[in-house]
């Protein structure tokens, strides 16, 4: 402590880090501009929905045999942006990367709100969701659905609950402004005093939770790849699609998890909070998830093609140069060709270099999920069809409806809470040079 | 208990389609306007499909005709989430419409693409309607349906011979395709009795299921065509 600036240190109690409450306490017009545009995408998800409840899914492109179309895309999309979070955050919580500090939280809320789109997703694609409790009540513990259900449970209730521990002190800061709702941050800061016990125990918590969640958000993942490769359809029924979809979660994951930190700092002004530097390590991360995704992409190709087992070649054609190439090719380019260099230069791996790259990869991973779901369905054994889907309006309606009204969520809880942890931030600033200093000495001889 | 089953003789199958309208209107099939039928959405719970064979000019195409060939390890039962469908003692691979939340996982797990999902709530002409067979519930929008080998039919005979207190007599129960058949190209009966026509059939060498390799089992059983093909077996 002592070595820090004089300055420093008193600061943080003072004001140092005002900034990170600026988006709770002041509200702009641009927000309510904001607001309001992501809010009439949501009412044009109301419109989409509504008709394709009164009609039937007969409105939306699917047919004979393509079953699934952009619905069960976006389920697996969505469930694998949600690997932003949680995972990323735990890893680094767990390895004591002390750059994580500004980033876990964002990280975090990413995985809460997008699973409920993911899920949403699901109710979307059902042909009775009046009866959507059936689960419950007849449960056929045999379907890969019925898992879905359950480790999609456990792992929404589990983020919430990771999410909402490292919440607790900063609640209490804002509990204690006492500017705005008292008795909200009241309620949530359950009587934090900051007390070394307390302390303890919350540091406790969030290291236990962080441990569980990982096997928790690795299963989620690889159940969501079993609903496809537990049936004995070609391309589909594939040993390596667990850890397949895993990586590519996490890839997508950490590209969503880029643009969010840089929409955020660039609309909140927390260029002092998230530096080049954050980026430059995500970018890093982000190179090798590219990589990762590439060597699981070309083994499963390569492996099909190599077979040239006839079932699964009419399908693997379909996507190389059937009607489906402009999407497989574009999953290709979006999620390898482009990418790569941007990451692999140093010199362009910056803030600007980062996010596009990762918006690169977020529109590749959602073709690749499209090129996993569709092609398989439009290739059956014994059928032989030449229906190709798209989708109709209300099926782009109720994605842009979904992607829009996620963002609403995100940016009502940078209103709510600060998006940044501030008391991890000034835990950083007060323990952690020590801390490190400390760890350093111990892995070099004495 | 017994094991139903079906076995079609493709060199007696004149593809008519005696059996898929026969089936229409035993099992209330709705049907699609125009539109929907060129997107390919037709509800077929039997199907007469054309597998092209070879290629041109040597090519032909075989019409099979194609009911849920009822697996004994189906796997669409497997993946239901809500057992709303279930195979029963004897073998049939029913759907509850009644619990069906419209997944369409069964729809895309079933390597015969023999399930048919309800894009639209059924909408009848008038005089159809008229026509609706009473044994059969008309399904509402949003389920998957699919042949239940006229499970109706089946429990009708078997209320029938408990009242007159005898075993269910051969030929007593079958479907309505195999009734209407005007070839005889399809016989139904208990694959458990050694001694039934269908048992016997189902092990001439000419017999040959569906995507036998799949190990899923299927109880309909077809007869290749004289020369038979290694092709019609795949």
């Amino acid at each position: 402590m002592a070595q820090l600036p004089a300055d420093t240190v008193p600061a943080t109690r003072a004001g140092h880090d005002e900034v990170l409450f600026y988006p709770i306490e002041r509200t702009s017009r641009r927000f309510y501009i904001t607001a309001a545009v992501l809010l009439s995408f949501t009412f044009l998800f109301l419109v989409a929905y509504i008709t394709q409840l009164r009609d039937g899914l007969g409105v939306t492109g699917l047919t004979v045999p393509v079953y699934w179309g952009i619905y069960i895309t976006n389920f697996v999309f969505f469930i694998g942006i949600s690997h932003a979070g949680t995972l990323i955050s735990a890893i680094l919580r767990i390895v004591h990367a002390e750059w994580r500090r500004s980033i876990t939280r964002a990280a975090e809320v990413i995985t809460v709100m997008v699973l409920l789109f993911g899920a949403g997703s699901v109710i979307v694609d059902l042909g009775r969701p009046d009866r959507a409790l059936n689960i419950f009540l007849h449960p056929n513990f045999r379907s890969p659905l019925l898992w879905d259900v359950c480790s999609i449970t456990v792992y929404f209730l589990s983020s919430i609950f990771y999410l909402y521990l490292p919440l607790i002190p900063d609640v209490a800061l804002l509990r204690d402004r006492g500017k705005k709702w008292n008795w909200f941050y009241r309620t949530l800061a359950l009587g934090w005093q900051g007390t070394e016990r307390q302390k303890h125990r919350l540091e406790k918590a969030i290291s236990v939770m962080a441990i569980l969640v990982i096997p928790i958000a690795v299963s989620v993942h690889t159940v969501v790849s079993w609903v496809f490769a537990m049936t004995v359809q070609p391309m589909w029924h594939s040993t390596i699609f667990g850890p397949y979809f895993v990586v590519g979660a996490i890839f997508s994951g950490i590209a969503a998890l880029i643009i969010a930190l840089a929409i955020v700092r660039k609309v909140y002004g927390l260029e002092a909070y998230l530096k080049e530097i954050q980026f430059d390590n995500l970018g890093r991360l982000l190179l090798v998830m590219a990589l990762l995704w590439f060597y699981f992409t070309f083994a499963e190709h390569l492996t099909t093609y190599y077979g040239q087992e006839p079932d699964e070649m009419r399908i693997l054609l379909s996507k190389v140069y059937g009607p489906y190439w402009p999407v497989f090719w574009g999953m290709v380019a979006c999620c390898f060709v482009f990418p790569v260099p941007i990451l692999a230069i140093k010199r362009l791996r910056t803030v600007a270099g980062t996010v596009v790259a990762s918006a690169f990869i977020v529109v590749g991973m959602w073709l690749e999920r499209f090129i996993i779901v569709v092609p398989s369905l439009s290739q059956p054994r014994l059928m032989p069809t030449q229906v190709v889907y798209y989708p109709t309006w209300v099926e782009l309606f109720v994605t842009l409806g979904f992607f829009s009204t996620f963002i609403l969520f995100y940016v009502l809880f940078t209103k709510l809470f600060p998006i940044v942890s501030v008391w991890e931030v000034q835990e950083g600033r007060e323990k952690s040079l020590d801390e490190v200093r400390e760890r350093v000495r111990t892995y070099l001889p004495d | 208990m017994a094991r139903w089953g079906m076995v079609i003789d493709l060199d007696k199958c004149t593809a008519c389609q005696a059996c898929v309208v026969a089936c229409q209107t035993e099992n209330n099939v709705p049907f699609m306007g125009p539109k929907e039928s060129a997107m390919g959405r037709s509800i077929y719970w039997m199907k007469v499909v054309a597998l092209p064979e070879g290629e041109f000019p040597r090519g032909k195409v075989r019409f099979v005709p194609m009911p849920c060939l009822h697996c004994d390890n189906p796997p669409c039962v497997k993946v239901c989430p809500v057992d709303a469908t279930n195979i029963t003692p004897d073998g049939i691979v029913r759907q509850i419409f009644a619990r069906c939340i419209g997944c369409r996982y069964c729809t895309t797990a079933c390597p015969y693409t023999r399930r048919y999902f309800n894009w639209y709530g059924p909408d009848w002409p008038e005089p159809m309607s008229e026509s609706h067979n009473p044994d059969v519930s008309v399904r509402p929008k949003g389920v998957v349906e699919k042949c239940t080998l006229c499970h109706h039919r089946l429990q009708k005979a078997r209320a029938k011979a408990l009242a007159e207190q005898r075993p269910l007599a051969p030929g007593e129960y079958v479907p309505a395709c195999v009734e209407s058949c005007p070839a005889r190209a399809m016989i139904f009966g208990d694959l458990d009795d050694p001694n039934s026509e269908v048992a016997q059939l189902a092990r001439s060498p000419r017999a040959f299921r569906l995507l036998e390799e799949l190990g899923t089992r299927p109880k309909v059983i077809y007869l290749a065509e004289g020369e038979r093909n290694g092709a019609t077996s795949g």
